[in-house]
């Protein structure tokens, strides 16, 4: 049994290798821009509108409220990065359905991949609405002291959001599969109907962790008080 | 080692184009579309409370022009009714003024009948008396109903007073005029004579004495000069004949 799927290789030169969690996140990617195409090509403005074209503005819509429930002012600024977090990692939940797939982010790799996303994006969008000298005060507060404190703060919840998606997606997996040994027939499938959900769940959460993350560094508040609640989410 | 950083820069890369890529064909036409037609249902509703504000001052206009028109109605109903009461008024008055035109038109025409309808009926009861008087006569005194009447008149000549004689002649020394006889019949010669020679003495005049004949003059003989008059007449008893016959009438 192969714990990641970065171990499953179909090519490889050098260091440049492709394996299965590149593979099945393009095919993720193809899926998803060429529904998304095809919904879009054709967009009906008039109260008339095809039923896919309604599931997608259900969608998009749900995600900016959310975002905007998150306290962010501007939903529509953060929807291309949290929105492609939460529709990609939900998306790679909702295809473990599909016999042979291996969801890329049950690989470390791309969790970790989507964290570093998330550790940049946090001072990226906090120094843009506040300014660079801004965000820096902002883990000096509320005293100099905090300074190490706030950048381990800031550095362990990276790697947190990294773990957790990781270790969920790939204990779902695991059981799956350690069940599919024992029990064949019965208890697989109630797994994966759980790991669906486990799947939905995270993507979820790990998107508004992340936007989470970012409205704090966009608040005068110091990150390292939002970080230390947000992290304690399971 | 579960951490292939490889992958990992491949998948953030991968991320990256997948950020762009659901960007290009998802969120911005999404979100386009919505705003499109968020757009256009507040452009509906915008003109809706448009068309609803007209329809309400249109509404408001043509609430008032019913209330001037009932208003207007009103007035000329009432100006109707007053002009229809007074012409009403006028053509009653008409009505009534031509009524009692129509009345006393009928009153004179029944006037002027019933004056007919007693001349007639006294030139009747007069030529029926005469008829009579002058059958009576013949039958039981063998006498002319002319010679009697002469006779009355005569006698009614002498009979005046010496005061009405002396107007009468003065009457007849002032004026040149002739004396003038009128009688109902024609006289014969021999009356004639009578009656001149009885004027002539009473009068003592010597002027012209001519005779005239009229059935409307008088009922019987009468001497006319300057305006004074002798006479004898059966007036007298067909007045209160037809005095008689009125009061029987009006019973």
């Amino acid at each position: 049994m192969q714990i990641s799927p970065d171990n499953i290789l179909y090519w490889q030169h050098g260091f440049l290798k492709l394996n299965a969690t590149i593979v099945f996140t393009w095919a993720l990617m193809l899926i998803m821009a060429v529904g998304a195409r095809l919904v879009t090509s054709r967009l009906s403005t008039g109260p008339e509108r095809s039923r896919w074209q309604n599931l997608l503005e259900v969608v998009v819509l749900a995600i900016e409220k959310q975002i905007g429930d998150v306290g962010l002012k501007e939903p529509r600024r953060y929807l291309g990065f949290l929105g492609t977090l939460f529709l990609f990692v939900a998306a790679a939940s909702l295809c473990t359905m599909i016999p042979g797939y291996t969801p890329p982010t049950g690989s470390l790799s791309t969790t970790v991949a989507l964290a570093l996303c998330t550790f940049v994006a946090v001072p990226f969008f906090g120094i843009e609405a506040r300014g660079l000298a801004g965000y820096c005060r902002s883990y000096m507060e509320p005293t100099c002291i905090m300074l190490p404190f706030n950048i381990i703060g800031e550095i362990s919840r990276t790697l947190a959001l990294a773990v957790r998606l990781f270790g969920n997606m790939m204990s779902g997996e695991m059981i799956a599969g350690i069940l599919l040994t024992i029990t064949p027939f019965i208890f697989p499938l109630f797994m994966t109907v759980l790991g669906l959900l486990t799947g939905m769940v995270q993507a979820y959460i790990f998107s508004i962790l992340a936007a989470v993350y970012i409205a704090a560094a966009m608040e005068s508040a110091g990150p390292a008080g939002k970080a230390g609640t947000a992290s304690s989410t399971p | 080692m579960l951490i292939d950083w490889f992958t990992v820069f491949a998948q953030t890369v991968n991320f990256l184009i997948l950020v762009w890529l659901l960007k290009r064909f998802l969120y911005h036409p999404i979100l386009n579309a919505i705003d499109a037609r968020e757009r256009r249902v507040a452009a509906a509703l915008a003109d809706a409370a448009a068309q609803r504000d007209e329809a309400r001052l249109e509404y408001q206009a043509f609430q008032q022009k019913n209330e001037d028109f009932e208003r207007q109605r009103r007035s000329l109903l009432a100006q109707a009714a007053e002009a229809a009461k007074s012409q009403g008024q006028a053509l009653l008055e008409d009505a009534r003024r031509e009524s009692e035109e129509l009345v006393a038109r009928r009153r004179e025409a029944l006037s002027k009948d019933f004056m007919r309808l007693r001349e007639e009926i006294l030139r009747r009861t007069r030529d029926e008396v005469f008829a009579i008087a002058r059958r009576t006569l013949g039958d039981l005194a063998s006498a002319g109903l002319e010679e009697q009447m002469v006779d009355a008149f005569v006698r009614r000549c002498r009979a005046l007073t010496d005061q009405e004689k002396n107007v009468l002649r003065s009457s007849c020394l002032a004026g040149a005029e002739p004396v003038l006889v009128c009688s109902t019949f024609t006289l014969s010669d021999g009356l004639r004579e009578t009656v001149e020679r009885t004027v002539r003495e009473v009068l003592a005049c010597d002027g012209e004495v001519r005779f005239e004949t009229g059935q409307d003059l008088l009922c019987g003989i009468e001497v006319s000069v300057n305006g004074q008059e002798v006479a004898w007449s059966i007036a007298g008893y067909l007045a209160g004949l037809e005095n008689n016959i009125g009061e029987l009438l009006q019973v």
